[in-house]
């Protein structure tokens, strides 16, 4: 079984984010890490390879300037067995739907049988690629699950909403997004990370694709910023210490902004 | 007026507060058009509400006949009503199965997708939406470039304002949805206890590394019922195994932007303020005079919570008069 994971490179979390008044577009000169929520995604995978054996695959595909690799190593070290990195400055600024389409393109270009994402990256947080992935894909999607299970070609999983959870059943091939709670994602072992520098990465550009400049990128964007702001800091606040009536202040408090 | 799409949120007969929410934005760009799935009963007690809130005109569509499939039906279903009516944009509550069906609507209509807005407006002809970026930091103005713009609005951007219209009802055709489906065996409800959904709900009460134990969210949950609010918590408290991941709010977890978000125990680490911070207001309750949390807090007790919590339950219980 072909299983893919798609990977992203994301600004480090615990850094602020701000946009380019001139480009209108998040500035990410800053340190980058691998997206968190993608680290389920490729555990999920490995665990799906360990139980399936061996002839079964791991690729990770990321969209990526060069410095993408050192998500792809990361990936690659905690278990993956290859990488496709489509890395194209025509890439640049596409919006959600520019990216679905042109990972589409290598994904289906890799050949696949599951297609493993994670919730959302953490800088754009839309959450929208992998049903966006499905649609171009012309698969089923099956978003938000854990608990995955695979009978031949059948894959079951439980699919959480807001108020529980649906049990979903799908065919094959087939994109999934799974949630935090599907697994406990591993470190890399130095064994894995020795092993990452021989594990081959192959790049790709649109070319190789059959995607036309003209499809992806900023300049295909189906959305555009008109402009951006910082947001004015917060109006006044109190900070009061419990003198035994703490409690009571926050009840007086909400009931003066009619909140109770 | 142009037509504008608002999907409507309903369960048990009633609206969901984001929807009323939706129509108000759609009543500033035209006429509201509500899509209702769920067949003529369920439509039939809502109608009178929608009309109240905006609604111009209630499309009904027979939940049973979309089937069991897993979201698809419904983005065939919008993508129907949007080739028959020509609306200037589609609204959609920002849930994360309410991005899905917007993110999967554009990739069918070829449409830009404007995700969490918070606010909408005409410009001219052009439909241009307000929305809060990187956990708050930034406020955007965007429009889609080619196609029906495709907004998901995200709840408690807008006070729902009354607008009594009487709107006319009709059924709409179920379209064919092609292709294979994941499909849906079972439906569980109910893990969160009744409580309201996080990303909707306009109360939130969260607790963190300062709760100490699993069995504290006991006293995170009584306060969050005592307010009707949904229970939050933070990256270290569900990595520490205290509460569901599913509840975690932050960058990495759920982002929220209720009308009261109380933050019990919680420092404030800029990975949880993204994920909290456009809340229209933040009380906190932390041991620590120095912790982050404090910088955004409209008011803010340094105390322990495990004493100021439980006199917060009793003085609401109080002034409620229960």
């Amino acid at each position: 079984m072909k299983i893919v994971v798609t990977v992203k490179l994301v600004p480090d979390t615990t850094a602020d984010k701000r946009i380019d008044p001139a480009t209108k577009r998040l500035v990410r000169t800053g340190e980058t890490v691998l997206n968190p929520f993608d680290e389920y995604a490729i555990e999920a995978a490995l665990q799906l390879k360990e139980k399936l054996g061996a002839e079964t695959t791991v690729t990770v595909v990321t969209m990526a300037p060069e410095r993408g690799k050192e998500v792809v190593r990361k990936a690659l070290a905690m278990g993956a067995d290859d990488a496709l990195m489509l890395s194209d400055p025509g890439c640049e600024g596409s919006d959600v739907m520019g990216t679905a389409y042109a990972l589409a393109g290598a994904i289906a270009k890799n050949g696949f049988d599951l297609v493993v994402c994670g919730t959302q990256s953490t800088d754009a947080i839309t959450g929208e690629l992998p049903g966006a992935l499905a649609e171009f894909l012309g698969v089923p999607g099956l978003t938000y699950g854990r608990k995955f299970e695979i009978d031949g070609t059948t894959l079951r999983a439980e699919r959480e909403t807001d108020s529980g959870f649906l049990k979903v059943t799908t065919g094959l091939p087939a994109v999934v997004s799974v949630t935090k709670s599907i697994n406990e994602p591993r470190y890399p072992s130095f064994k894995g990370i020795m092993a990452a520098k021989t594990k081959p990465t192959t790049t790709l550009s649109l070319a190789d694709l059959g995607i036309e400049a003209s499809a992806v990128g900023l300049g295909a964007a189906a959305t555009v910023v008109v402009d951006s702001a910082e947001r004015p800091a917060r109006g006044e606040h109190a900070v009061v210490k419990d003198e035994g009536d703490g409690g009571k202040r926050i009840a007086d408090f909400l009931v003066s902004r009619k909140l109770l | 007026m142009s037509d504008v799409l608002v999907l409507v949120d309903h369960l048990d007969g009633d609206v969901g507060k984001p929807t009323l929410e939706m129509l108000t934005l759609a009543g500033r760009l035209g006429s509201p058009v509500a899509v209702v799935i769920g067949g003529d009963s369920a439509a039939t007690a809502i109608v009178e509400k929608l009309g109240q809130y905006g609604a111009t005109a209630v499309l009904t569509v027979d939940a049973d006949q979309l089937g069991s499939s897993l979201v698809a039906p419904v983005v065939s279903l919008l993508a129907s009503v949007v080739a028959s009516r020509a609306p200037i944009a589609v609204l959609i509550s920002s849930t994360t199965e309410g991005k899905e069906i917007a993110g999967r609507l554009a990739v069918r209509l070829d449409a830009g997708v404007l995700t969490d807005a918070v606010d909408v407006a005409l410009d001219g002809s052009a439909v241009v939406v307000e929305q809060s970026v990187f956990g708050g930091s930034t406020i955007v103005h965007a429009r889609a470039t080619r196609g029906v713009p495709i907004i998901t609005v995200r709840p408690n951007s807008v006070t729902p304002a009354a607008a009594p219209a009487t709107p006319e009802v009709a059924q709409v055709p179920v379209p064919p949805v092609e292709g294979r489906q994941a499909t849906v065996v079972e439906t569980t409800v109910d893990e969160g206890g009744g409580r309201p959904g996080l990303s909707e709900a306009s109360v939130v009460v969260a607790g963190g590394r300062g709760v100490g134990a699993a069995e504290n969210f006991a006293l995170i949950e009584q306060l969050a019922d005592s307010l009707s609010a949904a229970v939050g918590a933070s990256r270290a408290a569900t990595d520490a195994g205290w509460y569901p991941h599913a509840a975690q709010v932050g960058q990495t977890g759920v982002t929220v932007a209720p009308q009261l978000y109380i933050a019990c125990g919680i420092s404030g680490a800029i990975q949880h303020r993204a994920g909290m911070q456009t809340s229209k207001t933040i009380v906190a309750i932390n041991k620590d005079a120095e912790a982050p949390i404090f910088e955004l807090a409209d008011f803010g007790v340094v105390g322990d919570l495990h004493t100021v919590v439980p006199q917060l339950i009793a003085e609401i219980a109080k002034r409620k008069g229960s």
